[in-house]
Order: structure tokens, then C-alpha cells, then sequence
């Protein structure tokens, strides 16, 4: 399978570990990743928070260049970059005069073939069973809280995935590979991280409540398809140590626990970059 | 309490693309909010101001500087009203009129290094936006305390490989960049 890839920003700084487990996954998958050319920015929350008419245009450029490319489907790992990505492409569809407009200013043509992708689309695309059909090893000694935070499943009309209030479609993956995920309350609770370097002491709060969370309904990681979401509930999770949460939970991405079923190894997948060391139990499948 | 602006409605209105009449004050958008405890006027209020016209009032709310943009609120409202892009209308309406509650300098100032750094860079340079953001708050506000806090981040972040000072793959067109920014009439 070849699908258009948008890294974005974060997968090529703090998050780089993130596109290491993506890349090789993907590979293992066979699913082959064709870059987006001179991709930018998708503006991200503050784009939308000062100036609506730049929070359409920085997406809707990077879906130009995808259709430029001709490509079918952008597979964007960081949901705020997909979910961006998406809401751009409604409102050009909704509204030929602002489409007409921002053609111009992104001085692309748009017509808006292009389907965007999340991660776990990408795998429900080469599909559960066939993962589970080329995994080496099972997945036993995990107990994952599935946590999918905010833009994976809202807005529920924009990003049309899973139930906005009770996904499951990470528990379904991980079950087939032999995973035991656990029932918990905060899977689509917000961890903050969008106000991780101006309000330290709210977000440490949500980290803490979250992680204590699911610790409480016995699981022994997290597992997340946002850039964002892991590294703040990993690089914060000190501070959520400092509020009273029991103990170290690490925190792991969709990819490298799929990566481990298939075979390989914490090396392949960059654990060595990752704020709370990860027990040697859980290191491979 | 301010006198109502019927423009300034509209104009929420338009941003948000939703209708403020349908909200009929349930409170559930804050029953729900993570940040619920830490807002002077939560959501339900933010949306009353709005409806009776008052959006100056709203858009001066500190709470709405504390949003996490998070949509819990658009995606549980039971008449579908876009609260959160009600409150990201706010903002915007209160950056273009000077507004800023006191706590809302930080978020607001955090906002524009970021979307400084997209303008010249084409992409998030996170080491250089921290650096420009970190510099400009304690310019404005010396809060020796959260550049410590911050400085802190330096050294585990290094030693795991996670801040580069270039970036590994830049923009080729950043002129395009910068003309997007000023077409939008993006001022930072």
C-alpha cells in the first residue's frame, strides 16, 4: 500500500522518537509512506486562536501540494495535524467563495479529493487481522490504558472516528495482538498538553488525574496515538509525581506496541529517548 | 457590565459558524470541562454574555485563556452549538482589542512565538519558539521563577535527542510562507 505522508512539525523535533516508531511499523506493514513535498505547518491551536482565516489556508496549502502529488489519502500521525487537515478540507468544501480565496493565498489550485488518515486508520486499512496474521509475538504481559485524548475522536462530525465518548478501536488492535487493555474512565479526558510550556501547575494536574486513573483500574502502560499527548504525560509526569501520583507509568505510542507484535526491537523504536524508563517486561512481545 | 455590540455578535457568530440562540443555558458544556474549576466565567456564562450581546464582556473573561481547546464542550452540547469555537471567536476578538486579562499575556505571547516561528521557518522550530517565547515573557512580566522552570526542560530534552537548534528538514519556500501570513493579515 502507498499513502501520502504529513509528518508535521512535532514528529521532526520533541517527538522524533514518534516518527522512528511510525517508520518502522510502516515498514514492517508494507505500507509505503510518500512524503508530502515542502509540507508546512498546520498552524496548529494557535493559528485558531488568533486568526481564523490562517488556521484554513496552513492546512488547506498542505492539502494542495497532496493533490499536486495526486494522492488519495494523507496519513497525518499527530491528530491536531490531521484533525486540521480535515477541518480545512469541510470548510473549503462547505464554501466555494472562501475555497475560491484561500486557492489564492495558498497559491495552490484545491478541489479537495484528498482523505485524511489518523493512525489507527492506517491500520484498520491493512486491517486488524492481517497485523495480527504477520505479528512474531503476542503482546501478554501488556496492560494498556488505551488514552485517546481530544482530537482523535472530536469534533465527532469533522474527525468521523470511533465514539466520541467511548472509542475502542485501539482495544480492538491491541486485543487481537494479545494485550489485556483495561476498562477506564479518562480515555478521552484532556491532558493539556496545547498549554504545557504556560500553565505548568494545570497541566501537571491533568497529567496527574489521568495517569492515577489508570493506574487505578489496574493497568501497567498508556497507550497513545498523539505526539503531543505522550510526551506531555511523560515529560510531565514528575510534576503529576509531586501531586500524588503512585508511581511511574510509561507511556507508550500505538506504533511501538504493534512494532513489538511484529517483531522488533526497543532499539528500532527509540525507547531510549523517552522520559520514564520502560521495565524490561515490557520491552518486547 | 458593557454595553451589548450587535456587530460583535455577528461577528462571533460568523467565526464560530454557529447559532448562539439555540444554547439554552443546560450547563452541560461545563459540567463537563476539565478547567471548569480554575474559570472566573465558565462556559454556560460565556455563552449567556454572548447571546445578551454583551462580547466584550465575554471576550475580557480570563476563563477563556484557561480553555484547553479540548471541544469536549462542541462535541456533548445537546443542540450542537460550536461552544469552543465560540470561545476561540472571543479570543481572537480580544487579541484585536487589547483585551488580554493579566494571565491571558502568557498564553496570548506563547501564541504569537509560535506562529512567528511558522511565519519564518515554514515549520515549528521548537528550540527557537521556546527561546523567542521565554525571552519575551520575562521581558514583559520578569518572572525569574518560569524561565528557571522552563530552563529546566533544556537538559532532559537534550539528552534525549529531543531539541535540535536547525531544523532536520527545512521549508525550500519560505517567501510563500510569509505571503500566506500577510494575505490572512496575520499581525504578531
Amino acid at each position: 500500500m502507498n499513502i501520502g505522508y504529513y509528518p508535521g512539525c512535532a514528529l521532526h523535533g520533541s517527538s522524533v522518537d514518534y516518527e522512528t516508531s511510525v517508520r518502522a511499523c510502516m515498514k514492517a506493514l508494507d505500507v509505503q509512506l510518500d512524503e508530502l513535498e515542502d509540507w508546512i505547518c498546520c498552524g496548529a491551536t494557535a493559528a485558531h486562536s488568533i486568526n481564523h482565516k490562517l488556521s484554513v489556508a496552513l492546512p488547506a496549502r498542505n492539502l494542495g501540494i497532496a493533490e499536486r502529488m495526486n494522492l488519495k489519502q494523507v496519513f497525518a500521525p499527530c491528530p491536531m495535524c490531521s484533525m486540521e487537515l480535515k477541518k480545512a478540507s469541510d470548510e473549503l468544501h462547505a464554501d466555494p467563495n472562501l475555497c475560491a480565496e484561500i486557492s489564492e493565498i495558498v497559491e495552490t489550485p484545491l478541489v479537495g479529493t484528498v482523505d485524511v488518515w489518523n493512525l489507527i486508520q492506517v491500520f484498520q486499512s491493512v486491517g486488524y487481522d492481517n497485523i495480527a496474521l504477520k505479528a512474531t509475538g503476542k503482546l501478554d504481559a501488556f496492560k494498556p490504558a488505551c488514552y485517546y485524548g481530544c482530537l482523535l475522536t472530536r469534533p465527532p462530525k469533522t474527525v468521523n472516528f470511533d465514539d466520541p465518548e467511548d472509542p475502542t478501536s485501539m482495544e480492538e488492535l491491541l486485543s487481537k495482538l494479545g494485550a489485556s487493555p483495561v476498562d477506564w474512565n479518562s480515555k478521552t479526558v484532556c491532558c493539556g498538553a496545547g498549554l504545557t510550556l504556560c500553565d505548568e501547575a494545570g497541566v501537571a494536574r491533568q497529567v496527574r488525574k489521568i495517569l492515577q486513573d489508570a493506574l487505578d483500574s489496574g493497568a501497567n502502560c498508556v497507550v497513545t496515538a498523539c505526539p503531543m499527548c505522550q510526551v506531555n504525560l511523560d515529560m510531565r509526569q514528575a510534576d503529576a509525581k509531586k501531586l500524588g501520583l503512585a508511581q511511574d507509568v510509561p507511556i507508550f505510542f500505538l506504533s511501538d506496541l504493534v512494532s513489538l507484535a511484529l517483531g522488533l526491537t526497543p532499539k528500532d523504536l527509540d525507547f531510549q529517548k523517552r522520559y520514564v524508563a520502560i521495565p524490561n517486561e515490557l520491552q518486547k512481545a | 457590565m458593557s454595553n451589548p455590540n450587535p456587530d460583535l455578535k455577528a461577528r462571533v457568530e460568523e467565526l464560530a459558524n454557529t447559532r448562539l440562540s439555540d444554547c439554552y443555558q443546560c450547563g452541560k458544556c461545563t459540567a463537563g470541562c476539565p478547567r471548569g474549576d480554575v474559570m472566573d466565567v465558565p462556559p454556560t456564562r460565556i455563552m449567556r454574555a454572548v447571546q445578551i450581546g454583551n462580547v466584550e464582556g465575554a471576550a475580557r473573561a480570563d476563563s477563556i485563556w484557561r480553555c484547553l481547546s479540548c471541544l469536549t464542550c462542541s462535541a456533548r452540547c445537546p443542540k450542537s452549538v460550536n461552544v469552543s469555537g465560540v470561545i476561540d471567536a472571543l479570543r481572537q476578538i480580544s487579541v484585536e482589542n487589547g483585551y488580554l486579562s493579566s494571565s491571558s499575556v502568557k498564553i496570548t505571547e506563547f501564541q504569537k512565538s509560535f506562529l512567528r516561528n511558522i511565519r519564518r521557518n515554514g515549520r515549528t522550530n521548537e528550540t527557537e519558539m521556546g527561546v523567542d517565547f521565554e525571552v519575551r515573557y520575562f521581558l514583559r512580566r520578569f518572572d525569574v521563577m518560569n524561565a528557571l522552570n522552563t530552563a529546566a526542560l533544556g537538559p532532559k530534552m537534550l539528552t534525549r535527542g529531543k531539541m535540535h537548534f536547525k531544523l532536520g528538514s527545512p521549508v525550500k519556500d519560505k517567501a510563500l510562507v510569509k505571503r500566506i501570513f500577510e494575505k490572512c493579515g496575520v499581525e504578531l
